[in-house]
């Protein structure tokens, strides 16, 4: 039983960032119909915000420290940020350390500004073009976005550090009454759930409750009775699309700590949402969602010592199995509209 | 001439002709000249212009006349190495049976994934095949390690049987591939002047075998099977009307390509004995998608040069360092020629899949058709007429 548990929670964070990424995927395929491979590098992006940040609070200048002295007794250089000197020592610490959660608000209109001026400066003029030629040139887009990336940050991983207040593990456990130390589970992680149930909470009940979001509703219905009703709908979806590239930024920020970021984890996650996407429903928000939590899961019980003893290579293989399986047997996907996308 | 029209024909020829004389062509600036680094002369890239050539040539088959777009194509190269190699560790090192395994092994595997991934089309036949190449990817680093050689990739031994050959040379080394006595390694070199020229024996196998597939790409184009793929991709449905069932002939169009990807892999095992996973990763699929678009989709000299052009881009752009590009800008002023050498340096080196990038999306913006629409556009300039032909012949993007 906590074997179980365990395995679940362990599924709950990398279900996390699939549906999140998922959700975006879906979004911009529901309002605008393009099938977008540029997300996983936004995922990416999100994440290289982050880094960015980072790197900015921690710029520092050499001060000489009249205090401490080294071995021969002369005066030591000390690195100190600039935030020190503005904010005072130890409000300049707490800043560092709590680089991670603030870069959501460095990112966030970050990937609005990329995500609006991708879709108005490329996207836009893919509407009409067949789904291949919209896979093909977000494709290329990646691949430049990555690569730039990599120019710039190297192409090894960034180790970025979660704040010091959720290092260590909370014993889950012997919260619920099993023995102490039976499931572990990194508070990060826990917080890294949290942000993303309380990133799916808001994107629905915007769509669900505002009145923007009830048009964009209506657009995604049918988007040319929208247009007569003397909507502009053009700008709402960019504006969606920008959000989208929020979401997926937003979840690549707070998924730093839990594995540090490198160019090439875009892509590496973007095949694993796309499989999401579809075994969700193509253009299923909710689907979305739960096909990525429940694919995160999948995969962390496929890697259980004793499944694998039982089928080796499961864990490698898993969610590509599950979309098989799904594509072969349910073509609309778990939740997908009947007719949607089905042939 | 062969059966073929007389404009096929001359194409064939104009292939030929081009891959005779790569040598030559390849390598216009003399030996030692600051221009000599864009020579692509030199064996191990031109044997991959061939074989990239006929990986690309497959994967047309398959995308440019039925309009399936499949991104795991690289798990049947990879697979067709695996065989290749396992053919030099058990058999011996001659390369013909080598190709022919893995040939058969990855038709075998197109049929098997082809099948199942058939039955959707559109993007989901394209997650499909994704998901297929992936789970080959991941089971080749992982469980299948014993077959694989996992992450250090299947490598010749010493002590391998090679039954019909021998297990090590009288000098105690692992033997190299080569044709009945012929090794693949040997070339000999031609100096001209200034010039050298390497003519390679691995290079003019691989031309050989390009050329047979792509005369055999033509008869294809050319036959009624060509048509009926052609009439799938331009609507389905119609085809369906006419009480035709496609999809025999799709997944015939997919085994064809997925040989030609396994044929591509036996002779880069042949040129090279090793296999790693690494070749059937997605980024390899989305290369060949690459280079067929670049070239031309559903022409049938496009993904040849596609192919040639991604090569040429990925050996000579990566040579480019900054040290280089100082030499060229050193004439400016100095704070104009470091802004151009931080600017051009985004684009050479190790960062030439920007180059790639940004090219290919150019391609898909404004010329969907590749090098050969670009072709023809520029001739249809200097003619200044039949400007329909050109517009009608512009390649119809898959569905």
């Amino acid at each position: 039983m906590d074997a179980i548990i365990l395995q679940i929670l362990n599924g709950l964070d990398k279900g996390s960032a699939y549906a999140l990424i998922a959700l975006g995927l879906t979004l911009i395929f529901g309002t605008l119909g393009v099938v977008n491979f540029a997300h996983g590098a936004l995922f990416m992006i999100g994440a290289f915000c982050a880094v960015t940040l980072n790197k900015l609070l921690t710029l520092s200048h050499v001060v000489i420290d009249e205090t401490k002295t080294d071995f021969l007794g002369n005066p030591l250089k000390v690195q100190v940020p600039y935030v020190n000197d503005i904010f005072g020592e130890a409000a300049g610490a707490a800043i560092i350390d709590w680089s991670v959660p603030l870069a959501i608000f460095f990112a966030i209109p970050v990937m609005i500004a990329i995500g609006v001026i991708m879709e108005r400066g490329l996207i836009k003029h893919f509407y009409k073009r067949p789904h291949a030629d919209q896979i093909l040139v977000t494709f290329g887009l990646a691949i430049v976005l990555q690569e730039i990336i990599k120019y710039f940050y190297g192409a090894n991983p960034i180790p970025t550090p979660a704040p010091d207040a959720f290092k260590g593990s909370f014993d889950f456990g012997a919260a619920i009454g099993f023995d102490a130390n039976t499931i572990i589970y990194p508070y990060w992680r826990l917080v890294y759930f949290g942000f993303a149930s309380l990133i799916i909470g808001a994107v629905f009940a915007f769509l669900q409750f505002t009145t923007f979001g009830m048009v964009v509703r209506a657009g995604m219905a049918d988007r040319e009775t929208v247009g007569l009703l003397g909507i502009n709908i053009d700008k709402r979806f960019t504006i969606m699309f920008g959000l989208a590239a929020a979401v997926a930024g937003l979840a690549g920020v707070m998924y730093t700590p839990i594995n540090s970021p490198n160019y090439h984890m875009g892509m590496d996650f973007l095949v694993l949402s796309f499989v999401v996407v579809v075994v969700g429903g193509m253009g299923s928000l909710p689907g979305a969602v739960l096909a990525g939590f429940l694919l995160g899961i999948l995969e962390s019980f496929a890697s259980m010592r004793e499944v694998i003893d039982i089928i080796p290579g499961i864990n490698q293989v898993i969610i590509y199995l599950v979309a098989v399986i799904i594509l072969l047997t349910r073509p609309r996907g778990l939740m997908g509209r009947k007719g949607v996308m089905e042939d | 001439m062969f059966g073929l029209e007389k404009k096929d024909a001359n194409l064939l020829l104009f292939v030929a002709a081009l891959a005779i004389f790569a040598p030559f062509i390849l390598n216009p600036f003399p030996e030692g000249s600051a221009m000599a680094q864009f020579n692509a002369g030199y064996p191990d890239l031109m044997q991959r212009f061939a074989i990239f050539g006929i990986f690309a040539i497959g994967f047309n088959i398959l995308f440019g006349l039925t309009g399936y777009l499949s991104f795991g194509h690289a798990a049947f190269l990879g697979v067709g190495s695996y065989a290749a190699v396992w053919m030099f560790k058990l058999l011996s090192m001659n390369v013909i049976p080598a190709i022919i395994l893995a040939v058969i092994i990855s038709g075998l595997f197109a049929l098997v994934i082809g099948y199942v991934s058939l039955r959707r089309s559109g993007i989901y036949f394209s997650i499909l095949t994704l998901a297929f190449a992936q789970m080959c990817f991941a089971l080749a680093y992982s469980v299948l390690t014993p077959i694989t050689g996992g992450e250090t990739g299947l490598q010749l031994a010493l002590d391998d049987p090679r039954i019909l050959g021998v297990s090590q040379t009288p000098e105690g080394n692992i033997p190299v591939p080569g044709l009945f006595g012929l090794e693949m390694r040997e070339s000999f070199e031609m100096a001209v002047g200034p010039w050298v020229f390497t003519f390679n024996i691995g290079y003019y196998f691989c031309a050989i075998i390009m050329l047979l597939s792509f005369y055999l790409a033509i008869r294809i184009f050319r036959s009624p099977f060509g048509m009926m793929l052609r009439a799938i991709k331009s609507n389905q449905q119609r085809l369906n009307y006419t009480g035709l069932n496609p999809r025999p002939y799709t997944l015939a169009a997919f085994v064809i390509s997925g040989m030609y990807a396994g044929l591509a892999g036996g002779l880069m095992a042949s040129m090279d004995p090793l296999a790693g996973a690494e070749r059937m990763q997605w980024t390899a699929s989305g290369e060949v998608v690459l280079m067929t678009i670049l070239g031309g989709v559903g022409t049938l000299i496009g993904p040849v040069l596609g192919a040639g052009l991604l090569k040429y881009m990925e050996n000579i752009l990566s040579k480019i360092n900054k040290g280089v590009l100082e030499g060229w800008f050193s004439f400016m002023p100095d704070g104009m020629s470091d802004t151009f050498v931080f600017l051009t340096n985004l684009f050479v080196g190790k960062q030439w899949h920007i180059t790639t990038g940004v090219i290919f999306m150019l391609v898909i913006i404004f010329l969907p058709g590749g090098l050969v629409e670009l072709g023809k556009r520029i001739s249809g300039m200097f003619r200044k007429k039949d400007d329909d032909n050109t517009k009608s012949a512009k390649a119809e993007p898959a569905e």
